[in-house]
């Protein structure tokens, strides 16, 4: 049972950062070994892509830019939360605009590829 | 049982090590949750431990952990709370309990005074009184944390609090910010120094569990965000 005090927005945003920060610090390490196999080891490099084509990868690194996108978006929202002493009301204002100019980006990306 | 005359409520008994105790208690039109505890010690059993002082709203010593949340018990109506006929009572969170529903708030007042949450005279008694503009920048920051009746009940609701014992917490912190304002204040370099040691305001997550269950609805989590820019600040002007 989550908590009576933890009930609310903020925590959960808390939490997924939390979440997607860990993720990413494990996730980081690898994706990493595995770009080392593009200098080091070219053709070890195309049996792992072919590997990631496979559509339960491609699955998980959704999940991975996800965690991605959500640790970043969440840390800006920290970073504005604190640092620019704003009123609530200009800090949705902001969220919103962050919001729709991300999905209007987004959209454009997904017809470019 | 509970039904549509009473209601089942669960009371903590002990300390640290201790269980639930069922009471049945009669449901009145106008009730709080701490009218139900002092029925129970007045009716049912004369040994149940609590505190209380004004039922008003203004000293600060009722707060409780009502179905797991915290409140001030003598301003939360137990129609707010009361779910299926049933609530459960418990002592604030993240302090030593002393006693059933009584907790040791020294953690919480010492911390106060460690965040330096404390006058630091500008003037001597003998002095003209100094005129304070209500419209400056800084006493609006300033006034908006004076109302904190230093409840615990944003100390009961912080995680961080719950994970690094060190912590001043959101009240002391919000105190901190309150003076480090206050142009009556003369020594703004002690409240930062004393705000950004090893349980400082960095600490913080800004999880907002502070802000969100605050019964005067002060923001506590914005009061430390200012001491964060403001150590900031500090760090780099002292560097350079
Ligand atoms: C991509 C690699 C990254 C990793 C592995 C990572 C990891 C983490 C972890 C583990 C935390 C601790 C979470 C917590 O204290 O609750 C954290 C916090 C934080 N991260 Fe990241 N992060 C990454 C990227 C970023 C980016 C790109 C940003 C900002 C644009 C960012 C901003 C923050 C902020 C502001 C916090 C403080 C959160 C808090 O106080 O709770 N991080 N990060
Ligand atoms: S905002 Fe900071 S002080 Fe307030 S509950 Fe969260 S961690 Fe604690
Ligand atoms: S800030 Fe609010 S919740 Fe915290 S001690 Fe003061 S009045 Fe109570
Ligand atoms: S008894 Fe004083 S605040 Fe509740």
């Amino acid at each position: 049972m989550r908590r009576g005090y933890r009930n609310h927005t903020l925590w959960v945003a808390y939490l997924l950062h939390r979440l997607s920060g860990v993720a990413l610090a494990l996730f980081l390490p690898v994706h990493f070994w595995v770009l080392s196999y593009a200098l080091n080891q070219p053709e070890h490099l195309d049996g792992f892509l072919r590997w990631s084509e496979m559509g339960i990868v491609k699955f998980a690194e959704f999940g991975l830019v996800f965690l991605l996108a959500a640790h970043l978006f969440g840390g800006l929202r920290l970073m504005a939360l604190e640092w620019l002493p704003w009123t609530s009301g200009q800090k949705t204002a902001a969220a919103g605009a962050v919001a729709a100019s991300t999905l209007i980006a987004g959209v454009f990306l997904m017809r470019a590829i | 049982m509970a039904n549509e005359t009473h209601m089942s409520v669960s009371v903590w008994r002990g300390d640290a090590v201790g269980s639930f105790q069922p009471f049945e208690v009669k449901v009145e039109d106008n009730q709080t949750v701490l009218d139900v505890v002092a029925w129970i010690q007045q009716y049912a059993d004369p040994t149940l431990s609590y505190r209380y002082a004004c039922r008003v709203g203004m000293c600060g010593s009722c707060a409780m952990m009502v179905n797991g949340t915290p409140r001030w018990t003598c301003r939360t109506h137990v129609k707010k709370v009361l779910v299926d006929g049933h609530m459960q009572i418990a002592p604030l969170r993240n302090l030593p309990v002393i006693k059933d529903l009584a907790t040791d708030m020294d953690p919480f007042f010492d911390k106060w005074v460690a965040a330096e949450g404390v006058h630091h005279p500008t003037l001597t008694r003998n002095d003209p009184i100094e005129a304070l503009d209500p419209a400056a920048e800084a006493r609006v920051e300033s006034a908006a944390g004076i109302e904190c009746i230093n409840c615990s009940v944003c100390y009961a609701a912080c995680d961080t609090v719950a994970n690094n014992p060190d912590f001043l917490g959101p009240a002391a912190l919000q105190r901190a910010w309150s003076v480090y304002n206050d142009s009556k204040n003369a020594d703004k370099q002690a409240v930062l120094d004393a705000v950004s040691g090893v349980g400082g305001c960095h600490n913080c997550h800004s999880q907002g569990s502070c802000a969100v269950h605050c019964p005067n609805a002060l923001n506590p989590m914005n009061a430390i965000a200012g001491l964060k820019r403001e150590t900031a600040r500090n760090f780099f002007k002292r560097r350079s």
